[in-house]
């Protein structure tokens, strides 16, 4: 990244995918742009730049954010989780499977901000039915309309879940 | 079992690219590094029509890190004359040129590029440039302008204008005892991919330019920018590995590929050019639209007249053309038909060919007035549509190489249930929501385009293959593997497709269908010329096992050449390379249209879309709660990439009937709802339950592989199914899409 006369850099650090970034970058850079132009994480994708679709989202200390409405220096110390880091050792998180099983995509350009919202979802522990993931997802748009198969990928990550909770309680 | 035994085409298969695209590897235009990479941003005219008066750039300029501004006084040398700037899929006229001129076409028109050292000072500066116009008079609206609609004088290749009219369509009308007449509207749509469209320009400095690019077609976005920048063919090479969805959008190269490659070229340097979300409501979009349908029939239901006119927008500099109205030509049996289809001239981009375009349309409006017509006579939507089958294409007189559309009706109808419905509108309700069932026909062209491939089998028996295709999240990957696989009998993983470079062999843009019919018949065939070479080399080698054989007895699987009556007696891959000394073996297939065959024979692919919607009675929302889409579409290659991509259309359909809308202040010439937010597009919430069937069609004409093609099938006739089902519902009938609240509660509530 080229360094620009008078552009002032403010350090930041962000532990990224469970590495710790030190950075320092001008307070106008938005996290998506970071990750995507300066970090060549690219998985995290942008769809419009002003929050509408929800394309760019991304785990911030466990919760789902639309990457391209934060600022980066606004999250100095944060812990982020993207598409790249939900995988662990090469084993895939149980909603990457459940995607590629249901056929939940097609071009796969929203694919990593559905997964990443589903993550936050799963967290959220609100949504208890095909109805809800309907309604808790709906910031993320899927223009191939993959709909159908992203809430029933959704749906067979958090049934199993649910019922493992009511079982234990 | 052995993996010979594993049938690929037919089977539902997971993606190949479905790992990368999980876990963020799959890399689209905007995402390809390179050193010392600049950022273009574009600054968009902010009138419709004029001139550029003067332009105040001292302020951009001087923004630290900025390191050039293009307008139209400085950019780079381009070709002079218009043919060197059409594109393979351009309508008749004179091509746009970013950065030509003074001139403005269009709101959102390019006027200049911000080149910096990074995409936000890029931005920031594009804020900063002040442009004073001298503001010419300019219409947006069709409405306006339908009074000078007129015939397009040259045609748009590939389309084929209205047939000429048959029978006496205006006197049947006079004498059927059932008529109706009504007219239609469809707004403009647009796009919108989730992926904007972007383009990496890498400056490789020896004159040679790596293009990564947001296309449906590789080799038509790289001859553009041979043709416009006068470079040598082995100098560009332009890759579109992963398309962010495109739906017609990406057939013609946009503004940024122009710009990128230009500044790139200029400034020696690697240059990214990405368009804004609101930048994307200035480029192709589906053409806002109009029509007058007017049918009639006997008491019996039986259509004595049809006749269907259509008006559509384009813009000043172009004539883009869709076949609109000749869908109503060829849907149903009727003697006596009259179809007219005319453009109006707009201030705007010229429109560009949206899914299904003309059929998403013309259908709708046709589909809609078949259903007024079924209720003024009194027979059921369904029956009235299997009453008027066409047995062949009678805008032609061309038989159908299939047409398995009663299957389509009857397979839909029994898994929707549509024999529990009520005939009358408004007879269902549930609590506060009426319940409505609607019905419509779809169709589309199964094409066969001309494509060249190749396949190379490895010593080690694996297998690549190759040709120009795009996967613009439509399955190409997946299915050209499975071909490949399925020819040589081994693993998917065993298989490599090669797609999405324009050094690979030729191939057609990725549109109209095609693509499964086309790329995957010439994968085909490059893999059965390199089973016929590799049965060559093991007959000449000494003590051939298969020496008697012809090619017809033999067989290759499981890395293996052998006798299919005697599977003992074969030869290894490696075993036949081998004693050939052959590292590989390469074949190349091509495929294209048999045109005497089309003389007589044409191919379509049919669907019966079912739909149920819930309205509630006093808040006018709609909720689409249940389709059921049957399509007829020949061979389905992979069962599970086939269901996705009429999920899509069926999505996108329902997007049509109730959301999408360009709404566009045509005091300024402005679309004002440029955005996501407020234009509309089906969320999660909107879309719940859609179930796909592929009936079963044998087509042994259409494509050497006997498949349709799916891109398109899915949206046409989910609109009409589901304005049709919002009457059934409602009783009002709203001709005007797409059929948002306000419509729904401001027409009179039926007596």
């Amino acid at each position: 990244m080229n360094q620009i006369p008078h552009h002032p850099q403010i350090p930041i650090s962000l532990t990224i995918n469970g590495t710790l970034h030190e950075l320092e970058v001008e307070p106008w850079v938005t996290l998506l742009d970071l990750l995507r132009e300066r970090l060549s994480l690219t998985g995290t994708k942008k769809g419009c730049d002003q929050g509408q679709c929800g394309a760019c989202t991304v785990l911030v200390d466990g919760k789902r954010i639309n990457s391209c409405l934060a600022l980066a220096v606004s999250r100095d110390g944060a812990e982020i989780t993207t598409i790249e880091g939900l995988a662990e050792n090469g084993e895939l998180h149980p909603l990457q499977m459940a995607f590629i099983e249901r056929d939940a995509f097609q071009c796969g350009y929203c694919t990593p901000g559905q997964i990443c919202s589903a993550a936050g979802l799963l967290a959220e522990g609100h949504t208890h039915s095909r109805a809800e993931i309907r309604e808790h997802m709906s910031g993320n748009l899927c223009r191939c309309g993959a709909y159908t198969n992203i809430a029933a990928a959704v749906e067979d990550v958090l049934m199993p879940r649910i019922a493992a909770k009511e079982a234990a309680e | 079992m052995s993996v010979g035994e594993i049938a690929h085409i037919g089977r539902s298969t997971s993606r190949v690219d479905g790992r990368l695209k999980v876990t963020g590897q799959a890399h689209y235009a905007a995402e390809y590094p390179a050193d010392d990479l600049l950022y273009g941003y574009i600054v968009g005219s902010t009138i419709a029509t004029g001139r550029i008066a003067s332009m105040d750039l001292d302020a951009a300029r001087r923004f630290p890190g900025v390191v050039e501004i293009f307008t139209h006084e400085n950019r780079g040398k381009a070709a002079w004359l218009d043919r060197s700037w059409r594109d393979e899929v351009a309508p008749p006229g004179r091509p746009f040129r970013p950065l030509q001129s003074d001139r403005i076409l269009f709101d959102g028109q390019p006027v200049a590029l911000i080149v910096a050292e990074t995409f936000e000072v890029a931005r920031d500066a594009a804020s900063l440039v002040r442009i004073a116009y001298d503001v010419d008079a300019h219409c947006t609206e069709l409405e306006a302008k339908r009074a000078e609609a007129y015939v397009p004088p040259k045609k748009r290749s590939g389309i084929p204008p209205p047939p000429d009219p048959r029978g006496d369509a205006e006197q049947a009308f006079q004498d059927a005892p059932v008529k109706i007449s009504r007219d239609y509207r469809i707004n403009a749509e647009h796009h919108n991919p989730m992926e904007m469209f972007a383009t990496t320009c890498v400056f490789e400095g020896d004159g040679k330019l790596t293009i990564y690019d947001k296309t449906q077609g590789s080799q038509n976005a790289q001859g553009y920018v041979t043709s416009v920048f006068g470079l040598r063919s082995k100098d560009v090479r332009l890759i579109n590995h992963y398309v962010g969805g495109a739906f017609g959008a990406g057939l013609r190269p946009q503004h940024q590929l122009f710009l990128a490659v230009m500044a790139s070229l200029e400034l020696e340097r690697s240059v990214r050019v990405s368009l804004t979300r609101a930048q994307m409501f200035h480029i192709g979009y589906r053409p806002d639209n109009y029509h007058s349908v007017s049918l009639a029939a006997d008491r019996d239901g039986r259509l004595q007249s049809i006749m269907h006119d259509a008006v559509a927008s384009t813009s000043h500099y172009e004539d883009y053309q869709e076949a609109v109205v000749n869908w109503s030509g060829m849907m149903y049996h009727c003697d006596n038909v009259k179809l007219t289809y005319h453009l109006a001239k707009l201030d705007t981009a010229t429109p560009c060919d949206m899914r299904a375009p003309g059929a998403a349309i013309g259908v709708t409006a046709l589909e809609c007035a078949l259903d007024e017509l079924s209720y003024e006579l009194g027979i059921d939507p369904l029956e009235i549509r299997r009453i008027n089958f066409a047995s062949k294409d009678e805008n032609t007189n061309k038989q159908f190489t299939s047409k398995a559309l009663l299957e389509c009706y009857s397979e839909g109808a029994a898994a929707f249930g549509w024999e529990k419905r009520s005939p009358k509108p408004r007879a269902m309700k549930e609590g506060r929501e009426l319940i409505g069932w609607g019905v419509s026909t779809g169709m589309w062209d199964a094409f066969l385009q001309k494509a060249q491939a190749t396949a190379t089998l490895k010593v080690d028996g694996t297998l690549e293959v190759a040709t120009a295709a795009s996967d613009i999240g439509t399955g190409t990957w997946t299915i050209l593997t499975q071909i490949g696989a399925e020819a040589f009998g081994l693993p998917l993983q065993d298989v490599q497709a090669r797609i999405g470079d324009s050094t690979l062999p030729m191939s057609p843009v990725e549109g109209g269908s095609w693509t499964a019919a086309s790329n995957g018949s010439a994968v085909q065939a490059a893999c059965d010329a390199v089973k016929h070479s590799l049965f060559k080399h093991a007959r000449k080698m000494a003590n051939s096992p298969l020496a008697d054989a012809s090619f017809e007895d033999v067989e290759v699987r499981d890395r293996r050449i052998f006798r299919k009556d005697d599977p003992a007696r074969g030869l290894s891959v490696f075993e036949v390379m081998h004693a050939a000394e052959l590292p590989e073996i390469t074949e190349q297939g091509k495929v294209s249209p048999n045109l005497r065959q089309m003389l007589k024979y044409i191919s379509y692919t049919h669907s019966a879309v079912f739909a149920e919607v819930r309205v509630d009675e006093d808040l006018g929302v709609v909720r689409v709660t249940r389709v059921v889409c049957a399509a007829a579409a020949g061979k389905i290659l992979n069962p599970k990439t086939a269901r996705s991509q009429i999920l899509g259309g069926v999505v996108m359909g329902i997007g049509m009937a109730l959301h999408e809308e360009a709404m566009t202040d045509h005091r300024l010439g402005k679309i004002m709802n440029a955005n996501l937010g407020e234009y509309h597009v089906p969320a999660h919430a909107d879309i719940e339950d859609i179930e796909v069937i592929f009936v079963d069609e044998k087509d042994d004409k259409v494509s050497p592989l006997g498949v349709k093609g799916l891109g398109e099938i899915g949206i046409v006739g989910t609109a009409s199914a589901v304005a049709n089902a919002i009457f059934h519902a409602t009783g009002v009938r709203v001709r005007d899409f797409p059929i948002t609240i306000d419509k729904i509660l401001n027409s009179p509530r039926p007596s």
